[in-house]
Parts: structure tokens; sequence; C-alpha cells
């Protein structure tokens, strides 16, 4: 738990250094405007790694969460077009990603298939599907309510409205997976799911429910994406998972699953998105952006490893690594 | 108070029982690639039917040279596949690749082509030693070491090109001609594939280095304990897919009009979907370099079929998606139905 | 009970038919040690420890050439570290190894490989997706003229291996497919092709049924009669005395003796492992033996077990015994939900019951103790008092939030009564020994507060004072009133503990025994499925 702590403590001291950065090179950083520019470009991203979280500490990976957003926005887009109103939009839009979600957990739990390959499979279908419903078109003519939601913010702050959709899901997800007993079901699962189903945790049922989970916020970011940019069209939100699952590793999560909080993710979540702002405001093109979290993303897990190697941590390497498993293993 | 029962059935029907088994299980394997092939010919056979243009030379042709850098590319996952790896970062690979061959002709068009191709080679063995390294000498789990270096190598593509097109003209024609050339009508793209796959089939059947890399993949700890060095096999598997990214990266930049910065982005998913839909076990340890070269085939001809049937081109994505799903949901039923009546043949 | 055992084994090897002569022929079969030819490998001094628990004391062992050497002790004892030393997995803390008088360090498996050391562990090591030919040559396969692999010549030299080993399979068959006995041997056909002078077998016998004994041993006196030197760990003492030249006895990481086997009595040998009197070790209260709780019907599972049916009652320990293979911790999976049967009911307190999954038959108040405590039973990152009260959860939760102190208070009041020896409830798991971390599990379903229980193996690998402190847990936990169903190989454990013995063979009930019509010898035919000899 103490490394967790020290991981949390480092993302802060990152944070804390990337604002000294950004207020020494650029003058408008620490506006209204630029930090609600900063905050609503995240948004969706950040409501996707809530649950991508909670499924990469429970040992799966979600690689279709920005495929869902985007056939999310093709419906309703496709569905504001056929002049359904606009609530009903937004909840077949939330049902559609809770079935992309229960086709992802089924493959899974049921059929027992690895989730990488079956969410890189719903990736390819779901963004094929929305190709297939929008094709080269997109649909722009949302009432103004819509696009204020996603776009505008609160009076005279800075604070993005969509803001108010985010962080009320981080207390529910932070409260989930620190404080029930649920939370501590997924961190048994992620461990050791053997173990955890002969504790009677119902481990099929638990990922069901965070796929299922993972769709409909996935929508959700959909529809926030959708808002925000006024325009419904097939990339919608391309390429998102990627920043996601970044995000989520490098706030400390282990893609082994068993370790890593919400409060990390958080964290890291904002050191991306000061990061790309950052190097947006001195107008740096998108590549540095790209090579920067990048190498963010390899020197969370890299890092670690050289310092505990420099410290000598393992003597022989058959012997240290596998002797205290013997150790215990009675003889 | 006591129930008896004698002892199960005589021994040599049990011996019997698994040497059956063990040709069962072979048998399964050939079963995949023929599933595969079933399923190609009867794609032909109902688009033929429609559109009897489908089964034209020419269309052939044009489906193997669609596919052949994409299958090139697919071999190299493959091997690391293999070992229980995987290699995101294989588009940004290839795009950068592409982008500087280009690059280094157009401003020096002096060094030759041969050096360039080269310079491409080179550059893309350094590419996967970095992933290499970062997965074998730094620990770093392959997904989130090639996660890594998709963002960081296409970030340096950028960095180069900026917008920047670099067009047809202004690399030699020779360049060019490496991949529009047909000798003997064969585009040479699809020679090169061709000879890839056949090398490296023959790599992985009949040498000790390959048949390592399958050990590996198949159980790290036996590896060791046979004294295989894992790490440095794991460290090879993705030189040799950098390599072939390199080369697959010269074609591209010989083959396409116009290239930019974001050439090659998101093959990673074709090229994952052609390895698994070839049968080669995401955990490693089994699959064959022809299957993924089978799937990647497959692939293609689903695409051209969408082309010529007129169909919605954006069918194809969802096409992919939904075939990844089929192919592994069916190895997982099949496994599982073998696995049960050998724990049936082998107690009974 | 000292008779009934010695008559006990030898009957059940009469009535085995093939095997070889009686023990004493193990030895004057073979030179005394005195004339013997030079030492194969020696043990000198070695000591080891892991942390801070000394698996090892400055232990010596003799290997000799053309004779089987047993190496017997109680868990714990230190003879897995020794193999693991001799396999080249650890290196030692003090002492000195000699290979043909040379001494040498085993840095890896592949410099004892080098030095002709071939180890056959319990669970042997295979490239499952490849097949025997490649598991036995992988890394020196035999290559043609332009350095390409030779197929042909290496296949028909594993077959020449595998010819006198009498095996089904041969070498393009998939290992995947292969029992353990099976592979097994196809670890003995590398250690073959590697000419290995020195052959360490870890608890060989452990997963094999009777015959498939009889066969490797067969081959083991072969390679004897061949000049290789061997070395077994066994807990078999039936097997032990029929196979060795000589015995040495480990008790708590030190040499207690080392004899020919013709030399060592059955009891002396247990007296030298054990250190006290059997009697003690298993402390039976009476209990008051109640109503049907948990009623089997027929319960079959395709392949595994089959019409497997028994009750058992409240206050009752039911003993259920069988070799390893037997079917008995498959059962005991239907019966926790793990696996579903194909057939048959299962009724608690009268009412039939489908027990889908693990939470179900929580719920239902049925607890299962696993048989493998590190991969089934346990969290080792995770503190004592987070896997203690895992199960239990939802029930120390209000509106889903977990009371974190109620928690505590309940993990801590658990490990005070079954005496878990730890720097308290919030320290990990892993860091615990055996026996501790197996009271542990047995701390969670008590805190579970199941009506059934079923215990798999419960004092495998503990020391002999914890092993004690289990068994009398057990017998209150009966006295109580709860039903008990208590899985175990260990013969003198069951006919201690248990008040009904119920005897597994090859998936089906072979014998069910009350507790005073329950011996060995009894209970040893119905566990080989031989056929009743009338009293």
């Amino acid at each position: 738990m103490t490394r967790l702590a020290r991981w949390e403590t480092l993302l802060a001291a990152l944070l804390v250094a990337l604002f000294a950065i950004g207020i020494a090179t650029s003058d408008v950083f620490l506006r209204g405007s630029n930090f609600s520019l900063i905050a609503s470009s995240t948004m969706e991203k950040a409501v996707m790694a809530l649950p991508m979280t909670l499924i990469i500490i429970g040992g799966e990976i979600d690689l279709s969460v920005a495929s869902t957003a985007g056939l999310a926005s093709a419906v309703v887009g496709k569905s504001w077009e056929a002049g359904w109103p606009l609530w009903l939009c937004l909840v077949t839009a939330l049902v559609v990603g809770a079935a992309c979600g229960l086709l992802n957990g089924l493959l899974v739990t049921r059929l027992g298939l690895p989730s990488l390959v079956v969410t890189l499979g719903t990736l390819a279908l779901y963004r094929g599907l929305a190709s297939v419903l929008l094709a080269d078109s997109a649909i722009s003519n949302f009432p103004a309510g819509f696009t204020r939601f996603g776009f505008g913010k609160i009076g005279g702050t800075g604070i993005p409205w969509t803001l108010l959709v985010f962080l009320p899901l981080f207390v529910i997800f932070d409260v989930l997976l620190h404080a029930t007993w649920i939370g501590r079901q997924l961190y048994a699962t992620g461990t050791n799911p053997e173990a955890a189903r002969f504790s009677a945790v119902r481990v099929a049922n638990l990922k069901l429910g965070l796929f299922v989970i993972s769709g409909v916020l996935a929508a959700l970011a959909g529809i926030m994406y959708t808002a925000r940019v006024s325009s419904s069209r097939a990339d919608n939100a391309i390429g998102f998972e990627l920043d996601v699952i970044a995000a989520v590793l490098l706030g400390g999560v282990s893609i082994f699953g068993g370790r890593g909080t919400l409060f990390g993710v958080l964290l890291s979540l904002a050191a991306i998105a000061t990061l790309r702002n950052i190097l947006a405001l001195n107008s740096s093109n998108a590549e540095l952006q790209s090579i920067a979290v990048g190498s963010l993303l390899i020197l969370s897990v890299l890092g670690p490893n050289l310092v505990r190697r420099l410290r000598g941590a393992q003597p022989g390497r058959l012997a240290g690594s596998r002797s205290a498993r013997m150790a215990e293993a009675g003889d | 108070m006591t129930t008896l029962q004698p002892s199960a059935q005589s021994r040599s029907a049990r011996l019997a029982a698994v040497a059956g088994s063990g040709q069962f299980l072979r048998l399964l394997a050939r079963i995949r690639e023929a599933g595969l092939l079933i399923a190609l010919a009867a794609i032909v056979v109902i688009v033929t039917v429609q559109a009897p243009r489908f089964l034209q030379i020419s269309n052939l042709r044009q489906i193997l040279l669609s596919v052949s850098i994409l299958a090139i590319v697919a071999v190299g996952q493959t091997l690391v596949v293999f070992t229980r790896n995987v290699d995101l970062s294989v588009a940004s690979s290839v795009g950068l690749v592409a982008y500087v061959v280009r690059d280094l002709l157009r401003d020096h068009p002096d060094i030759g082509i041969p050096a360039a191709i080269a310079a491409g080679l080179l550059i893309g063995a350094l590419l996967g030693a970095i992933n290499g390294a970062l997965v074998t000498i730094g620990g770093v789990p392959a997904i989130v070491a090639t996660l890594g270096t998709l963002y960081v190598y296409r970030g340096v593509v950028f960095a180069i090109g900026g917008g920047e097109l670099i067009t047809a003209s202004e690399v030699p024609q020779g360049f060019r001609d490496i991949a529009l050339s047909r000798p003997w009508g064969i585009p040479t793209p699809i020679i090169v594939a061709a000879a890839v796959a056949l090398v490296f089939a023959y790599l992985l059947r009949s040498t000790r280095f390959g048949r390592e890399l399958y050990a590996v993949g198949s159980s790290p700890e036996a590896a060791r304990l046979v004294g295989l060095s894992v790490g440095r096999r794991v460290f090879t598997a993705f030189v040799l897919c950098g390599l072939l990214c390199g080369l697959a990266g010269v074609l591209w930049g010989a083959r396409f009009g116009s290239i930019d910065a974001r050439a090659a982005t998101g093959i990673e998913l074709q090229v994952i979907a052609a390895v698994v839909l070839g049968g080669v076990n995401i955990f490693g340890g089994s699959g064959t370099v022809l299957g993924a070269v089978l799937g990647a085939i497959l692939l293609g001809t689903i695409q051209n079929a969408l082309i010529i049937l007129r169909l919605n081109q954006f069918w194809l994505q969802a096409i992919s998606g939904a075939a990844i799903l089929l192919a592994v949901t069916a190895d997982a039923l099949i496994t599982r139905r073998v696995r049960r009546s050998l724990v049936v043949r082998l107690r009974r | 009970m000292r008779v009934a055992f010695v008559f006990g084994w030898q009957m059940s090897r009469k009535i085995e038919g093939t095997m070889s002569s009686p023990v004493i022929s193990g030895a004057t079969a073979h030179p005394s040690p005195a004339s013997s030819p030079a030492p194969a490998a020696e043990v000198i001094g070695v000591a080891k420890s892991f942390g801070a628990v000394q698996a090892l004391r400055a232990v010596d062992l003799t290997l000799y050439p053309g004779e089987t050497h047993a190496l017997l002790g109680e868990n714990g004892a230190g003879k897995s570290t020794l193999v693991k030393i001799l396999a080249g997995i650890h290196l030692p803390d003090e002492g000195e190894i000699r290979i043909s008088g040379q001494a040498v360090t085993l840095r890896s498996p592949l410099e004892a490989r080098a030095h002709g050391i071939a180890v056959i562990h319990q669970h042997p090591t295979l490239f499952p997706d490849l097949d025997v030919a490649e598991n036995i040559f992988m890394g020196r396969q035999p290559r043609g003229r332009f350095g390409q692999i030779d197929w042909s010549a290496m296949r028909a030299e594993v077959d020449r291996l595998l010819a006198p080993l009498g095996v089904g399979f041969d070498s393009s068959t998939p290992v995947q497919g292969l029992a353990i006995a099976d592979q097994q041997l196809v670890e003995i056909a590398k250690a073959l092709s590697l000419d290995a002078r020195i052959l360490i077998m870890d608890e060989p016998t452990a997963s094999l049924s009777a015959r498939e004994v009889e066969r490797l041993f067969a081959i083991v006196r072969r390679l004897r009669d061949h000049g290789v030197a061997i070395l077994f760990v066994s807990h078999r003492l039936e097997e032990v005395f029929a196979l060795a030249d000589r015995i040495t006895i480990f008790r708590d990481g030190a040499r207690v003796i080392t004899a020919p086997a013709s030399d060592l009595t059955l009891e002396a040998t247990i007296q030298h492992m054990v250190g006290r009197q059997l009697q003690t070790l298993f402390p039976k209260e009476p209990a008051e033996i109640g109503d049907v709780v948990l009623r089997v019907e027929q319960l079959t599972r395709a392949g595994v077990f089959h019409d497997v049916s028994f009750e058992l009652r409240r206050g009752e320990i039911l003993g259920l015994f069988g070799l390893i293979g037997a079917g008995r911790t498959e059962v005991a999976r239907v019966l926790f939900g793990v696996d579903r049967a194909d057939s048959g009911t299962i009724h608690l307190d009268g009412k039939q019951v489908s027990l889908t999954s693990p939470a179900v038959a929580l719920q239902l108040g049925i607890g299962y103790v696993p048989e493998d405590r590190h991969r089934q039973g346990l969290l080792l990152p995770f503190p004592i008092a987070s896997n203690v009260t895992l199960p239990i959860l939802p029930r120390l939760s209000r509106l889903g939030i977990v009371n974190r102190p109620k928690e505590r208070d309940l993990a801590a009041e658990f490990a005070r009564r079954l005496q878990v020896k730890a720097a308290g409830v919030e320290q990990a798991v892993a860091a615990l020994s055996g026996g501790n971390q197996q009271k542990v599990v047995l701390a969670k379903w008590l805190a579970a507060n199941p009506r059934v229980l079923i215990l798999d193996e419960p004092t495998r690998g503990i020391d002999i004072g914890t092993k004690a402190e289990v068994h009398h847990l057990i017998s209150r936990l009966a006295v109580q009133g709860l039903a008990i169903l208590l899985i175990s190989s260990e013969l003198p454990e069951i006919l201690g503990m248990a008040d009904r013995v119920l005897v597994m063979h090859e998936g089906r009930i072979t014998g069910i025994f009350d507790r005073d019509e329950a011996d060995q010898e009894r209970i040893m035919y119905a566990a080989t499925g031989q056929a009743r000899i009338p009293a």
C-alpha cells in the first residue's frame, strides 16, 4: 500500500511541476478560459477512465470504449435526424452503450475469452457500425441547449458544465472502489481470480457488470463529445481508448490487476491534460504531445523497475524470484 | 459394510486412448487452417456467383497486392505473439520508415536506392530493438511498452514531417518501381510478401531458433529449466518484427502516391485481426505464419468483395471486428469440447 | 495398530501381483555401501535458510551409482529444499556438493544438467504446445547438413528412448493431452537422452495410479541396474520400502539417520520421522451425531466420478480417503459449486439444492478449505484481515460500505481463536509460515459460519505442531455441531479423526466403513480397487 502512496505523491509532484512550467512559459496559462479548455477537452476521457480503472484493477481491459462512444454519438445523431425528442435520443444512446458493454461482458465471462482480443474485435465492430450508420456524413443541427451543455461554462467561472457530470461520477466510483465490499472483491479478483472465486466472490457477475457500466459511461462520453463539438460523425472520439488506458496506467494501476487507486488516475488525467495544454500553448504540434504521453506511459512502469534493479533486489535469477514462494511450499 | 467395484478398463485400452487423443489434437491444428481455406473458398464462390469478374486474374492480383504489405507486418507480429507478447506499435513503425525513406530520397537522392532501403530496414530493426529492450531489460509488459512506443514513434514522424506531403514526383522512379514493377507479371510486393512468408515459415519450422520461439511462449518456466534465455529470444522476436515493419515501410513508401506523417495509421488492428483469424494463439506457443498470411488474405478478400459487390465500404471494419470475435469464439468452443472429450477418454 | 499396518502393506503388495521380492532383497541384491563404487554425488554440510526459516541444517547425503536412495521426512523436514539445491534452483548457504568427487557449484538447472543430474519434479514442467520429441530435445535438436532440424532423426531417437518404457504414446504426441504419469515418463526419457548419471525424483508417485506406480518402479529398477544413482523423495512408506536400497530420514531440517532399508522397521522409521508416538497426534473427542444435513445421491460427472452417494450428519466427521486421482477433490468441487455435476442430486436439510457457484454454496451454508492453499485458498499479498473476511464482507457492510473496525475485530477474534502467529491482522499473509497460512484459511471459513465444512487435505504441508492444533480444532468443531467432510490421503489422519470413512477409487465409492470396523488393510483394499478377501 505504501508503494502506491509514493506513486501518487510522485504524480502530485509532477502536476505541481507542470503547473510551474505552465506559468513560466505562458501568460495565459492561469486564465480561467485556459483552465476550462484543459478541463472540457478531458472530460470525456475522464468519464471513460472511471470504469476503465475498475476493469483493469479487476484484471481485464476494455479497448472498445472509444468505439462505443463513437457509436453512441452516431445513434444520437441518427435518431435526432429522424425527429426523435432529444431526451429519447440520449437514452437510446445509453441503452446502446449498455448493449455494447453487455456483448463484451458475455464473451469474456460466459465464453472465457481474453478481454484483450474480444474488445479489440468490438473496437472494430462498434466503430464499423458507427460508420455504417453515418457513412461520411455529419449531423450537426443540435439544439442550442445541448451544445451549451457540452461546450459552455457555468456563469462567469471557467468551469465547464460537463464537470458537473464527471464529479459526482468520480465520487460514486471512488466510494465504490475504496469503501464498499464490491471494490474489495474487485481487488481480490484482480489479484487472484481463482482464490476470489473460492472465497465466494461472484467473479463472473462482477466482471459482466463492469463491462456493462463501461459501455454506459462510454456512451455518456460519446454524448458529451457530441455536445462539445456539436456534431455527430463516424470518427468521433476515435483513438480515445489509448489516452484513457494511458491515463489509467500512468495513474498507478497495474496492468496485471489488483492494484491502483482512482485518486492516482485523477492526478494522471490532470497531468496529461496539463501537459497537452502547455505544449499546445507553446505552439508545439500534436507530435510532441504524442511523444510526451507515450514516454510518460513507459516511464510509469520502467521507472520503478529500474529503481528496484538499482537497489539490487534480485540476487540469483531463478533463485531470488522463486525462493519466497518455494519456502512457503512446505517441504 | 462394503461396496466394491473392479478396476477400470484394461491397460491397453487406456493406452490406445492416449495415443488417439494425440493424433486428435494434431488433426485439430490442421483443421484450423483448413477452416480458413474453406471460409476463403466460400467467400470466393458466393461473390463470383454475384459478380463473375471477381475471379479474374487481375482482380485476384489486386487482392494479393493490397494485402501484401499487411501480410509482411502480420508475419512480424506473429513472431512476437509466439513469445507471449504483442507489438501494438507496428503501424507507427511502418509509417515512420515509410516517411523517413521518402524524406531521405527527396532530400538526398544521391545516396541511392539500395542505401535508402537498407536505412529503412535498419530503422525498423532499431525501433523493434527499443521495444524489445523495454520488455526484456526494462521489465515493462509488452502491452504497455508498445502502447507507449505507438505514441512515441508516431510523434517522431509528426516531428519530422509536420503536415508535409511528399508526393510521388519527389522521389526517384526507381524507388517507386520497387512497388510498381511486375516481374513475370506478378507485382513485386506480392513476391516480397511470399518470400518473407516462406522464409519465416522455414525458419520457424526447421531451425532451433524458430522452435525456441514457440517454446518460450508455450512455457517460459520450462524454457528456463532447459537453459533457454527467454529474454534474448523475446528481444530477437521484437527486432525481427521491427525489421519486417521496416520492409513493409519501404514498400509502403514506394507504393503510395503521396505520403504524410499519418502513413499507416491504424493498421495494427488489421494486423492483429489477421493474426487471430490465422489461428495464432494470443497466449503464445502455437500457430503458424502461413496461418497469419492466410488471415490477411481473408481480410483482403472480404474488402475486395465489398468493393466488387458495390456494398457499403463502411461494412469492412464491422466485418473485421465480427470476424475476430467469431474466430476466437470458435477456437474457444472447439478447445473446450476437445478438452472435455480428452478427460473422458483418459479416465474411462 | 503396528501389526495391522505392516500386514496391510505386505498384503497390498502381494495383491498387486507383480511386486518384486520383499524388502530384504532390495539391500542384498547390491553391494553394501562399504564396498560400493565411488560416490556419484555427495552433499556435505549443506545448510539453507529462507529468511527466518532454517530449512536445512548442515546435512550430509551420499548417492552411489547403481543404488536407489530414498529420502523420507514429514512436511517441512527439508527434503524438497535439498532436491532443489541439487537441481540448481537454490544455492546452499553453507556446505559443499561434490559430483564424482569434484566440488561443484550448481548455479542453475542447466549447470546441474551439465553435471549429469536429472530431476523429475512432482509437477513436470513441459511445453504444452509442443510434442514429446521437441520437449525432450528442445535446444539440442539434431541437425542436418545445412543446419536445419532433422525431424526424422529426432523422432527416431525419441521412439528409441521410449521403447523400453512401455508407453502408449509416441514421439509426435502433443504433450498437452498426456496424463501426469506419462509426462513423468517424458521427463525420464529426457533424462535418459542426456545420459544422466544421477536421477532425482520428487514425490514421483503422488499423482499415479497403482499400475502406473508399478510401471515407474520397473523403469527405475532398470536404470539402477544400469548404474544410475537414484534419489527419490516420497511419503508413501510402502513404496519406499519396496523400492529403496538405502533410506535417509530428515526431521526439522536435519538428517536423523541413514541406513540400508533392510535395517529399518516401519515403526522405527515413523518414529525417526515424527519424533513422537503416533497415537498422540489425533485427539478426537466424541461428538453427538445429529440429523442428516447433507445428502448426495448418485452424483456423476462424466469421466471424473460416478454414482457417488452418501449422507453427512451434524457433528459427524466423514473421512473421504483415496489415492490421488480417485476423484475426491472433484466431488468436493461439485459440492462447493465450483463445477457442475452431469447428473445426481444434492440435498441440504432435506431440500434439493442447485449449487451453481461457490457464492451460492456459501449462502446455503457450505464452506470449503481447498487443497491448494496458495492458488485457491489465499490472496497472498493481502493482509490477514482481508483474507479472513472476504467471503462475508457483505455481512460486515451497511449500505454497501464496509465497516472496517468491525472487520478488524472479527478477524482478530478468529486469529486469536486459532492461535495464528503473526504481527497483527494487517500483516500480509504471504509472510506467514505454511501452518499459519492454513490457519488463516480455516479462520476464513469458520467466520463464514457454515453448516457443512469440507476440508481438502487440511494438514498437508504443515509442521507437526500446527497439525495437532488443526486436528484439535476439527474435533471441537464437530462437537459444536458442524458437519465435516474430511478429505485426506493420510491414512493415520483418517483413521484417527473420522467417525466413518468413505473410500474412493477411480471415481467410484468402493467402501464405506464405520470407525470401529475401519482399518488400514480394508481401506487400502478399497482404495486400490482390489477384490476383497474374506476376513
